[in-house]
């Protein structure tokens, strides 16, 4: 088994520039430096943050510490994190550990502009919020994260998931998904419908699979979990699938694309799921709808036709809308998975390659590491690791690199990984907002 | 044994345009991929498709090696008449698998 430090690790973090760093920049700036005019060494950019997730807030900071003139635009006085919210809903665990303010960020130097953006003047560099105010920019960083896209599924819309919650974005939804489970009778049957790819935490369902399926054994134990997916393969699926059949024989049956489990249709009144070939109602149904990017890329230029943000790996520049980065779950990152990990590490690479193209030279390749943790039950979790680097245009796996938990691992080693999963959250929480 | 799942509705008017979907659970070998020590992956493909209503074939495909694994089809029939809609996968060994459904026309 691959040996992880419980901390992220691997991201160049943002400060005075290393030996290594600037001799590699020197070699490559040769030729940027004709093409592009420098920016004053000594004028201090503007750089907008839109978003204060994991990504854009760490990506704030790091501007910050960097000396950058840096303004977060979020509408939220807190944030509320989806890594863990699955034990949240679970009853495992209490939202307030979840939530977060922005206080550490404005003790950071940073200013908090606590408006929504409503549209981004490419071409102007300017932001504007919902009061009217323009926010002028050298560069944008935008960490808009994913939108359900309530128009991919018929009869799913924001209405219907106040009766068939996703719970895919922390918060309201995710006390809702658990009152409804604490609320449904024994021998129920609780449904997840899972999307195809990409979406947000490719792991999340079925770490969710697993914990509602421990509520049920612990609280209703006559009740059935039934997973309906629109794909036949999943993260940690051989992991997930030894888990379900060992911690929770007969409860748990999961239905892949090719045996019908893709939902096309769903009536949140009488909590139907439709599929290909079947119907199926629900106690509880939980539908994680396909997403795309927040709705602020779409309306700055940045996402394509798929819903997502093209963008260059080395500096995280959108492909479409020049002076304009996007990082986090909107991102199109190539193999690296939509997660509070990514966006941590894009949201630091991101931020040193701003810190670069504002003084004229040019960002060096990064490498970049992902570590998603899954409870498969409490004091139980599994993991999956990746490092990632340029090639081609995109974010591709570096081979032979990252690591997947063990098959038949003991106790003590699933134990050890929860263990690793919570200080994980201490650092990545940390980092954003303490 | 793959599996099969046809969708059909119970029940429809006379003269009514109904959706009917089928699809075989099949890796459709092409028979143009390596497998390990450099031998070839021999070809095992689902390469016809046929479906009846009653006695008459109402669709029939061609299916060749380009067709993705577990090929899923979808067509429209008119609904005449009460019966039976057959619909029968043949694979390369001449292996035919079949699902049937009925259907009542009011």
């Amino acid at each position: 088994m691959m040996r992880r430090a419980p901390s992220p690790t691997g991201s160049p973090p943002v400060m005075p520039r290393p030996s290594r760093r600037a001799v590699l920049a020197g070699l490559a700036a040769g030729a940027a430096a004709l093409a592009a005019p420098s920016v004053g060494a000594q004028t201090p950019g503007r750089v907008v943050v839109i978003g204060g997730g994991f990504g854009g807030a760490t990506c704030a900071r790091a501007l910050a510490a960097a000396g950058l003139n840096v303004t977060l635009v979020e509408p939220s006085g807190t944030y509320v994190a989806c890594p863990f919210s699955n034990a949240v809903i679970a009853g495992l665990r209490e939202m307030s550990a979840q939530t977060f303010t922005y206080d550490g960020l404005k003790g950071a130097g940073i200013t908090l502009a606590a408006r929504a953006a409503t549209a981004v003047d490419a071409d102007a560099r300017r932001v504007r919020l919902d009061d009217g105010t323009e926010l002028p920019y050298d560069r944008l960083v935008m960490a808009p994260g994913v939108d359900m896209n309530f128009e991919a599924l018929p009869g799913y819309d924001a209405s219907a998931a106040g009766l068939m919650p996703h719970a895919w974005k922390a918060g309201e939804q995710t006390l809702l998904l658990r009152r409804q489970l604490e609320t449904m009778k024994d021998g129920g049957t609780v449904i997840i419908s899972a999307p195809p790819n990409p979406f947000r935490c490719p792991p999340g369902p079925y770490e969710r699979a697993s914990l509602i399926a421990h509520y049920l054994k612990t609280h209703k134990p006559r009740s059935k979990l039934l997973i309906l997916d629109a794909k036949d393969a999943f993260s940690k699926q051989r992991l997930f699938t030894a888990a379900w059949a060992e911690l929770y024989p007969g409860l748990v049956e999961w239905v892949g694309l090719s045996g019908g489990g893709r939902v096309i249709e769903v009536d949140p009144v009488t909590r139907t799921l439709v599929t290909e070939f079947d119907r199926h109602t629900a106690d509880v149904a939980n539908i994680i709808p396909p997403q795309r990017a927040g709705a602020i890329a779409r309306q700055a230029g940045v996402a394509d036709a798929t819903g997502w943000c093209p963008i260059d790996p080395v500096t995280f520049e959108s492909r479409l809308r020049p002076g304009i980065h996007v990082i986090g779950d909107a991102a199109i990152a190539g193999a690296m998975p939509k997660s509070a990990f990514a966006a941590n590490g894009q949201a630091k690479v991101c931020a040193a390659a701003v810190v670069e193209l504002l003084a004229g030279r040019e960002p060096a390749p990064p490498k970049l590491v992902n570590t998603c943790y899954s409870l498969l039950a409490p004091g139980n979790a599994i993991s999956i690791a990746g490092v990632y680097q340029p090639k081609n245009g995109l974010l591709a796996d570096v081979e032979g690199a990252g690591g997947l938990s063990p098959q038949n691992a003991s106790s003590e080693v699933r134990a050890t990984e929860a263990a690793y999963a919570e200080a994980w959250f201490a650092t990545v929480t940390g980092e954003a907002f303490a | 044994m793959p599996r099969t799942l046809i969708n059909v509705p119970k029940t429809a008017k006379a003269g009514e345009i109904v959706e009917v979907r089928a699809m075989i659970a099949h890796p459709m070998e092409t028979g143009q991929r390596m497998g390990v020590n450099g031998a070839m992956i021999p070809r095992d493909i689902v390469n016809r498709f046929v479906c009846t209503y009653g006695s008459e074939v109402v669709f029939a495909a061609d299916l060749w090696p380009a067709v993705s694994a577990n090929p899923f089809l979808s067509f429209s029939l008119r609904a005449k008449e009460a019966g039976v809609i057959t619909f029968s996968w043949t694979e390369d060994s001449g292996a035919v698998h079949v699902a049937t459904a009925d259907i009542t026309v009011t």
